[in-house]
C-alpha cells in the first residue's frame, strides 16, 4: 500500500484503505475488553467442567457437582408434599366438614389452599372475588341454587352440575318457546307473571292469564309461590337476586330459549382434600349455611 | 459480469427472465385457485395474480420508458423506494404496536367481537412483523444496496435484480400482513407466514445474495468494506434460518396450512435457534452494517479499529448461533442444552460491546457535533442502548435470573430497548442521512425537527422500557410467592390486575414513540420535496457523498 497514513486527530496511522471516504484506524484491541472477554470464555469453561455440558453419542458430560434440575425439582415437590402431608391427611379424615371449621389450625390451611385453588380454576368463571357473571352464580350471597351447606358446595365442586360425570344432576330449564311447548303469548304472559312475583314493574292483564300456566308447568320446579327448589337447582324467582338476569327482555329469553348452565365436576382433576379445602373457602365467602 | 442496461427499447435479458418467471407465477397460482381448497389460499392466489400482473405491467412500461437512473453509475432509484417503503411500514408496524399495547391496557375497550380480524392474537404478529421484517427488512435492503454501491464503487448487479428483491420482499411482507388478519399463521414466533409465502420468500431472498455478491464481485475497491461483511452475513444466515426452521409439509398445494417436520422439544429448539438468531443476525448484524457505514460517514471520522472489527465481527457470529437454547431454560429441553444456551450468551457479551466500542469511539475527533447534529446525536443514542440491551440479554440468559425474568415482561422491555433504541435509532439515523443524499438536497428540512423527534421518542423509550422492567419483575415476583402453606400467594389474574399502571404507562410511551416516526415522516417528505423551514435558513453543512473525498488534511 501507500505510504503509512497518519489520522491527524489521533496520531493513530490508519489501514490504509479509504471506502467511499471512510478510512479505518489501526487501533489495537482494547485491553479491558479483550480481558473481559477472556474472563468470560473461563468462566464458561469452569461452568462446562461443573454443570451437564456437551452432548456426546449416547449421554452428555454430567459435570463435577452432578447437578440435575429434574432431581431438584422432584426433590422440591417431594419436601412440599411432605410439610403437607399431615394437614391433608386431617382434612381427608376429617369426621365431618363442620369438625374443619371448628379447627382453626386446620380451618386456616383449608382456607390457604382454597384461596389458591380459587383463583387459578374457579376464578375464571366466577370472578376472582367469587362475585359472579351473567350465568355463573355470585358465591358472596345467600342465594344457593343447589344449597349453601359445606356438604352441598362440596358436592357441587366435586361431581358439578349438568357435567359429565356419573354423579351429577341433569335437570333443565327447558325451551318453552323455541321447542313449541306454549305459544308466543304464553310465554309473554308468564315473563310478566315472573316479573310480578319479584314485584317488578309488569302488565297487570297479561299477568292474570298465567297463574294456571305457571301452575301446569313452572311450579314443578320453582314451586307454586315461586320460591324455588334446590334438590332440581330451580332458582327462586320471588327475590331479588337472578342468574341470568331479571330484566323483561331477559325472562322472556330464558322461558323462551331454556337455560342449562354448566359447572364442571372437578373429581379427578383436584384431589379429594383440594375439593375439600375450595368447599371451606367458598363457605366462607359470605353466604355459607 | 458485465453490465446490464435497459436499452430505450425492450428489456434485457434480466427483465425477460423476470418477466417469464412472473408469466409462470401467474399461470401456477391461477392452477392453484382452479383447485384451492380453502378460501384462505384462495385471497392470497388473487393477491399473487394482481401482484404479478401490475409486475408484468411495470416491466412493460419500464421497457417504453426507460428510468432517469438506468445507465448511471450507481442504481438509486430501488435504494429510494427502499426509503419510502422503510418510512411506510415503520408508521404502520408502530401504529399497529400502540394498538395492542392499547389493547394490552384497557381490553374492555379494544374488544370487539364482530371483528375477528382486531384480536390480539392476530394483531401481535402483525405488529412483530411490520417493524422487525417490514421496516426493519426495508432499511436493510435499502441501506445495503445504498451502501454496497458506494464502498465497492460498483452498480448494483444483476440489472432488474434489485427491483425484483425490492418488490418480491414487499409482496411478502403483504401475504404475511394479510394472511395474519384473515387467520392464515403456522404459529411459530416471528415466522408465521405459512409455507406458501415462505417459499416466495426464499426466491426473493436468494436473488438478494445474488445482487449482493454480484455486487461485491464486481467492485472497484480492492478489499471489502467492514460493512459489507456484516451485511453478507446478515443475508446468509437468515437464508439458513429461514430454511431450516420453514420445513414444513403442507396438507396440498392447494391448501394453506403445514405441519412442522419437527415435533416437541425438537421444534421448541428449531424455533428458537432461528428465533434467537433472527435477532443476531437481522436486528444485530444487519444493523451494525448501517453503524459502520453511516456513523463514520457522518461523523466524518475513520472508524476506531479495523483489528476490533475484525475479532468482534468473527467472534459475534461464531459465538451468536449457540444462544438460543437460554429461551427455554427450565423446560423440556435438556438441562445440558441449556447449559450451552446460558454460557454462549455470557461469552456473547463482549463480542457485541465490540461493535459498541467501534461505534462509539469513531466519534473521538467528533464529540461537538452531538451539540449541533440531531442526527448524530440519534444514532449514537442508538449505539448506547444497542450497549445496553447486548449486557442485558446476557444477564437475562444466566438461569438463575431467567428463573424470574421468564415469561415476563421484563423480556418486553429488554427486546424494545433494542427494538426501539438501537434499531429504531439506528435505522431513523440512516434514513435521515439517506434522504438527503438520494435526492441531492443540501440539508433536511428541518434540523429542530429531528431534535423534537428526537426528544419525543427518547421520552416514549424510557416511559416504555422502566415500565416493562417494573411490571415485569412485579409479574416475575407474584408468580413465585408462595404463602405459610407453601400454597401459592396470588392467581394469575391477580398478576394480570397488578400489570395495569403498567401497560397503561407502555401506551402512552409507545405512543410517543409513534409521534416521533410521523414528525420524521413529514420531515423526510418535505426534504425530499426540496424545502427548507422558513424558520431555519442556515444551510448546515451536510456530508455530500458525492463530493470527491478529499482527506481533511
Amino acid at each position: 500500500m501507500a505510504d503509512q497514513d497518519i489520522d491527524e486527530h489521533s496520531g493513530v496511522e490508519t489501514t490504509g484503505h479509504e471506502w467511499d471516504g471512510i478510512k479505518e484506524l489501526n487501533n489495537p484491541l482494547p485491553r479491558w475488553w479483550l480481558i473481559v472477554f477472556y474472563i468470560s470464555v473461563i468462566w464458561a469453561v469452569g461452568y462446562w467442567v461443573l454443570m451437564p455440558a456437551w452432548p456426546g453419542i449416547s449421554g452428555y458430560t454430567k459435570g463435577l457437582r452432578d447437578h440435575s434440575e429434574r432431581a431438584n425439582v422432584a426433590a422440591d415437590i417431594a419436601a412440599l408434599d411432605e410439610a403437607r402431608a399431615e394437614a391433608t391427611q386431617r382434612l381427608i379424615n376429617a369426621p365431618s366438614m363442620q369438625a374443619i371449621e371448628n379447627d382453626p389450625g386446620l380451618q386456616q390451611f383449608a382456607l390457604a389452599a382454597g384461596r389458591s385453588l380459587f383463583g387459578d380454576n374457579c376464578a375464571t368463571c366466577h370472578g376472582s372475588g367469587g362475585q359472579g357473571f351473567p350465568g355463573y352464580p355470585n358465591l358472596n350471597d345467600d342465594a344457593w341454587i343447589w344449597g349453601g351447606a359445606l356438604e352441598d358446595i362440596k358436592t357441587t365442586i366435586a361431581y358439578g352440575r349438568r357435567s359429565d360425570h356419573p354423579e351429577t344432576t341433569n335437570t333443565i330449564m327447558m325451551a318453552y318457546g323455541r321447542d313449541g311447548l306454549l305459544p308466543a303469548d304464553d310465554v309473554s304472559d308468564l315473563t310478566n307473571y315472573v316479573l310480578s312475583l319479584s314485584g317488578q314493574d309488569h302488565d297487570a292483564a297479561a299477568a292474570q292469564r298465567a297463574p294456571q300456566i305457571f301452575a301446569s308447568q313452572c311450579a314443578v320446579c320453582h314451586g307454586a309461590d315461586g320460591s324455588g327448589d334446590r334438590a332440581q337447582g330451580a332458582p327462586n324467582l320471588t327475590d331479588a337476586i337472578w342468574l341470568f338476569g331479571g330484566d323483561r327482555a331477559t325472562i322472556y329469553e330464558t322461558i323462551w330459549n331454556g337455560r342449562a348452565g354448566v359447572m364442571p365436576a372437578w373429581e379427578g382433576r383436584l384431589s379429594e382434600a383440594e375439593i375439600t379445602a375450595l368447599a371451606v373457602y367458598v363457605h366462607s365467602l359470605g353466604g355459607g349455611e | 459480469m458485465t453490465e446490464q442496461r435497459a436499452t430505450p427499447q425492450g428489456l434485457g435479458t434480466d427483465g425477460m427472465l423476470i418477466a417469464s418467471f412472473l408469466g409462470l407465477g401467474v399461470i401456477y397460482w391461477l392452477f392453484i385457485l382452479a383447485r384451492a381448497a380453502d378460501p384462505l389460499i384462495t385471497f392470497h392466489a388473487y393477491v399473487f395474480i394482481l401482484a404479478f400482473i401490475l409486475g408484468l405491467f411495470g416491466l412493460v412500461i419500464r421497457a417504453t420508458n426507460p428510468p432517469s437512473d438506468g445507465r448511471g453509475a450507481y442504481a438509486m432509484d430501488v435504494v429510494k423506494a427502499g426509503v419510502f417503503a422503510s418510512v411506510f411500514w415503520g408508521i404502520a408496524g408502530f401504529l399497529v404496536g400502540v394498538v395492542i399495547a392499547f389493547q394490552l391496557a384497557f381490553p374492555e375497550i379494544f374488544y370487539f367481537e364482530n371483528a375477528p380480524w382486531t384480536n390480539f392474537g392476530r394483531l401481535r404478529p402483525l405488529h412483530t412483523s411490520a417493524v422487525i421484517f417490514a421496516f426493519g427488512g426495508n432499511v436493510l435492503i435499502a441501506t445495503s444496496f445504498y451502501v454496497v454501491q458506494r464502498t465497492c464503487r460498483a452498480r448494483l448487479a444483476g440489472g432488474l435484480a434489485p427491483w425484483f428483491v425490492f418488490w418480491g420482499y414487499n409482496l411478502f411482507i403483504v401475504i404475511a400482513a394479510t394472511g395474519y388478519l384473515i387467520g392464515v399463521t403456522q404459529s411459530r414466533e416471528y415466522a408465521e407466514p405459512e409455507w406458501y409465502a415462505d417459499l416466495w420468500l426464499t426466491l426473493v431472498w436468494v436473488a438478494y445474495l445474488f445482487v449482493f455478491l454480484g455486487t461485491i464481485w464486481k467492485r472497484k475497491e480492492p478489499h471489502i468494506y467492514v460493512a459489507n461483511w456484516f451485511y453478507l452475513s446478515f443475508i446468509v444466515t437468515v437464508a439458513m434460518l429461514h430454511i431450516v426452521n420453514n420445513l414444513a409439509m403442507p396438507i396440498s398445494l392447494a391448501n394453506s396450512k403445514s405441519y412442522s417436520l419437527f415435533a416437541g422439544v425438537q421444534d421448541a429448539l428449531t424455533q428458537w435457534w432461528y428465533a434467537h438468531n433472527a435477532v443476531g443476525f437481522f436486528l444485530t448484524t444487519g444493523f451494525l452494517a448501517i453503524m459502520y457505514y453511516f456513523i463514520p460517514k457522518r461523523a466524518e471520522r475513520p472508524v476506531f479499529s479495523y483489528r476490533l472489527s475484525i475479532v468482534h465481527f468473527w467472534s459475534l457470529i461464531f459465538i451468536y448461533i449457540w444462544a438460543g437454547p437460554h429461551h427455554l431454560h427450565y423446560t423440556a429441553l435438556p438441562e445440558w442444552a441449556q447449559t450451552l444456551g446460558m454460557t454462549f450468551s455470557i461469552m456473547l457479551w463482549m463480542p457485541s460491546w465490540g461493535g459498541m466500542i467501534n461505534g462509539l469511539m469513531t466519534l473521538s475527533g467528533a464529540w461537538d457535533k452531538l451539540r449541533t447534529d440531531p442526527v448524530l446525536r440519534m444514532m449514537v443514542a442508538s449505539v448506547a442502548f444497542y450497549g445496553m440491551s447486548t449486557f442485558e440479554g446476557p444477564v437475562m440468559s444466566i438461569r438463575a435470573v431467567n428463573a424470574l425474568s421468564h415469561y415476563t415482561d421484563w423480556t418486553i422491555g429488554h427486546v424494545h430497548s433494542g427494538a426501539l433504541g438501537w434499531v429504531g435509532y439506528i435505522s431513523f439515523g440512516a434514513l435521515y442521512c439517506l434522504v438527503p443524499w438520494l435526492w441531492k438536497r443540501k440539508r433536511l428540512y428541518s434540523n429542530a425537527m429531528v431534535e423534537w423527534h428526537f426528544w419525543i421518542s427518547t421520552i416514549g423509550i424510557v416511559l416504555y422500557i422502566t415500565s416493562m422492567w417494573v411490571s415485569g419483575i412485579t409479574q416475575g415476583l407474584m408468580w413465585r410467592a408462595y404463602n405459610e402453606f407453601g400454597f401459592l400467594q396470588h392467581s394469575f389474574v391477580e398478576t394480570v390486575q397488578a400489570m395495569h399502571p403498567y401497560y397503561a404507562i407502555r401506551a402512552f410511551g409507545g405512543t410517543l414513540f409513534l409521534i416521533g416516526a410521523l414528525i420524521m415522516a413529514y420531515n423526510l417528505w418535505r426534504t425530499a420535496r426540496g424545502d427548507i423551514r422558513a424558520a431555519e435558513p442556515q444551510p448546515q453543512p451536510q456530508p455530500q457523498p458525492l463530493a470527491a473525498s478529499v482527506p481533511a488534511l
